[in-house]
């Protein structure tokens, strides 16, 4: 048995071209049939419809399904709604990420360093849906948050905050401040890694040929990490971005049961049985990451992922 | 020298102290919630401590059922993901194709793009074709987005050892076969095994595609899920959830030292 081995792998290693191929082809069918087969399906029934009276699926080239989703305007609405929560995740996330972030590239002694690494980490990858739950537990009426704020004597300011309109709400868990809260809470990790590593790519020869040429900590700072960083929080951005553009968890948990992209997708589908429809406006959310990420290549993110 | 660029030193310190209290604290809550003698509401200060919820929740089946099915699921996923992940990492390493950088792109792309549009893809294929619901759709589609992680341990690893080992092993007389097994696998094992763990523990947590691809079974996010939309005994979710946090914590630890010790001794 290994002899035969042995004299295959041999035969391969003389035929680089056949190797390469046998090593790829396993990965190249899985991910070119299974996804990018079902990315192609999903594009395709996109243009099919849902014939209206008998609710079955008509296997017919239309634009249907895209009249349907653009003309009205509550799914507009939709659309905006998440786009303009995930820029302003992304926003907040960034700005409260970067301190971090230069904390522990710049700062950070060699034994506090990896410990502050795996405290990003560790929250990054353990359980999302445990994330979201706690954050009920913490802004339920009754919970631990309305209870610091009754010690602190603040508790009228969170009537304050959930009396703006738009934004708040009955309580904490049903506005968009909670579900903001939660989204730059659960997407924060995301944000600083790729900051903190391109920080750490900056030469320390870089900063003190700047102070060399008489430019002080400020300027520094601003001419010379903050260029230099950007593309990581670009690289951030992404993720950010395109994590709430498509969840449909946090919103179904959290918030006041308004639609996000990611809900109405899972609604047609599901009950509604439009896949047509769901399909459509499940394109929207590729198209917008398609853009964004042209952006993004253009400032430079993809060097710094 | 470095003081120089501690900007606002102090500042920065309180900033980045509120942000890993503001990061790790909701994960303590819930670990804390899961000994409240409340069952009904989410009262805060916890009006008693008990730890009967271990008990019950043991003895709940379709805890069991969901559990069995994750691991399930998280095993094959894993599996299929090291052997795909490995091949294609053997392939891009040191060789020069055309479309080399499209691998990567591939490989990354199902964790890329939104969740969601993953899942309905999938799903949408599967309906168009047919197919009927069972653990294996939910494999599938979690095999996809777990190859990810096996791919850069392994590709990240095999690029860091130097290539001068292989061409030693080659000199020396052993064949391409022995080579490899001698060589290249000891030198990639530990890195295959944090790809793993990653793998295991990415499949375990994942809920937005297989809410699209498992039909009627329930993993236990999916359980979870069910849970919060409609609380049975709200404690009960809190133990699962203390073991969700250990099940994917302590891989993630795990596969960290793993990669960390290979790290210190490449330097």
């Amino acid at each position: 048995m290994t002899n035969v081995m042995d004299r295959f792998i041999t035969f391969l290693f003389y035929r680089k071209s056949l190797a390469l191929f046998l090593l790829l082809s396993p990965l190249l069918v899985w991910l070119g049939v299974v996804y990018l087969g079902s990315l192609f399906t999903l594009l395709i029934q996109s243009f099919f419809s849902v014939d209206s009276f008998s609710g079955v699926i008509k296997r017919e080239f239309t634009f249907e399904s895209y009249y349907d989703l653009f003309r009205q305007s509550t799914n507009w609405d939709i659309i905006i709604r998440t786009t303009t929560m995930a820029f302003t995740v992304t926003v907040v996330s960034a700005i409260i990420a970067f301190p971090i972030a230069y904390y522990m590239a710049m700062n950070a002694g060699p034994k506090l360093k990896p410990i502050l690494y795996l405290g990003v980490m560790l929250p990054l990858w353990s359980s999302y849906l445990v994330k979201v739950y706690s954050w009920k537990l913490i802004m339920a009426k009754e919970g631990i948050l309305t209870w610091c704020l009754d010690q602190l004597g603040l508790l009228h300011l969170l009537d304050v905050v959930l009396s703006i309109p738009v934004i708040g709400g009955t309580s904490l868990s049903f506005s968009y401040i909670g579900m903001f809260l939660v989204f730059v809470y659960i997407w924060l990790p995301y944000m600083i890694l790729p900051i903190q590593a391109s920080l750490e790519r900056i030469p320390k020869t870089l900063l003190e040929a700047s102070s060399d040429l008489g430019g002080g900590p400020a300027q520094t700072f601003r001419k010379v990490i903050l260029p230099l960083a950007f593309p990581g929080v670009v690289a951030g951005s992404i993720f950010t971005f395109s994590l709430t553009l498509g969840d449909y968890i946090i919103p179904t948990i959290i918030g006041n049961s308004s639609y996000f992209i990611g809900m109405a997708v899972y609604t047609h589908q599901g009950t509604a049985g439009n896949i047509p429809l769901a399909a459509a406006f499940s394109v929207v959310p590729i198209v917008i990451m398609m853009v964004y990420l042209t952006i993004a290549k253009r400032l430079g993110a993809f060097d710094a992922l | 020298m470095r003081s120089k660029w501690n900007l606002g030193s102090i500042g920065l310190k309180t900033a980045t102290l509120f942000g890993f209290l503001f990061i790790h604290i909701p994960i303590l809550i819930i670990i804390m919630y899961a000994f409240s003698t409340d069952e009904k509401t989410f009262q805060f200060p916890l009006p008693g401590f008990t730890t009967k919820w271990f008990g019950v929740a043991w003895e709940r089946n379709d805890i069991w059922e969901a559990i069995i099915l994750s691991s399930q699921v998280a095993f094959i996923s894993t599996f299929i993901a090291i052997l795909l992940g490995t091949l294609a990492s053997l392939a891009v390493y040191r060789s020069q194709f055309f479309g080399k950088e499209i691998i990567s792109f591939l490989v990354i792309l199902p964790i890329a793009l939104p969740g969601i549009v993953t899942g309905i893809s999938l799903r949408s294929a599967m309906s168009l074709f047919g197919i009927p619901f069972s653990t294996w759709t939910i494999v599938i589609a979690h095999a996809t987005f777990c190859i990810v992680t096996v791919y850069n341990n392994v590709l990240a690893r095999l690029r860091r050892s130097s290539h001068s080992m292989v061409e030693a092993s080659m000199d020396l007389g052993a064949n391409p076969w022995q080579t490899f097994r001698f060589v290249i696998l000891p030198n990639i094992a530990t890195a295959l095994l944090a790809g793993g763990m990653l793998s295991f523990a990415l499949s375990f947590d994942e809920v937005i595609v297989t809410t699209f691809t498992a039909g009627q079974q329930s993993t236990v996010p999916i359980w979870m899920l069910t849970e919060f939309i409609r609380p049975r005994q709200r404690p009960v979710t809190n133990v699962v959830a203390v073991f969700v946090i250990l099940v994917t914590t302590i891989p993630i630890l795990v596969a960290y030292y793993l990669t960390k010790e290979d790290d210190g001794r490449k330097k």
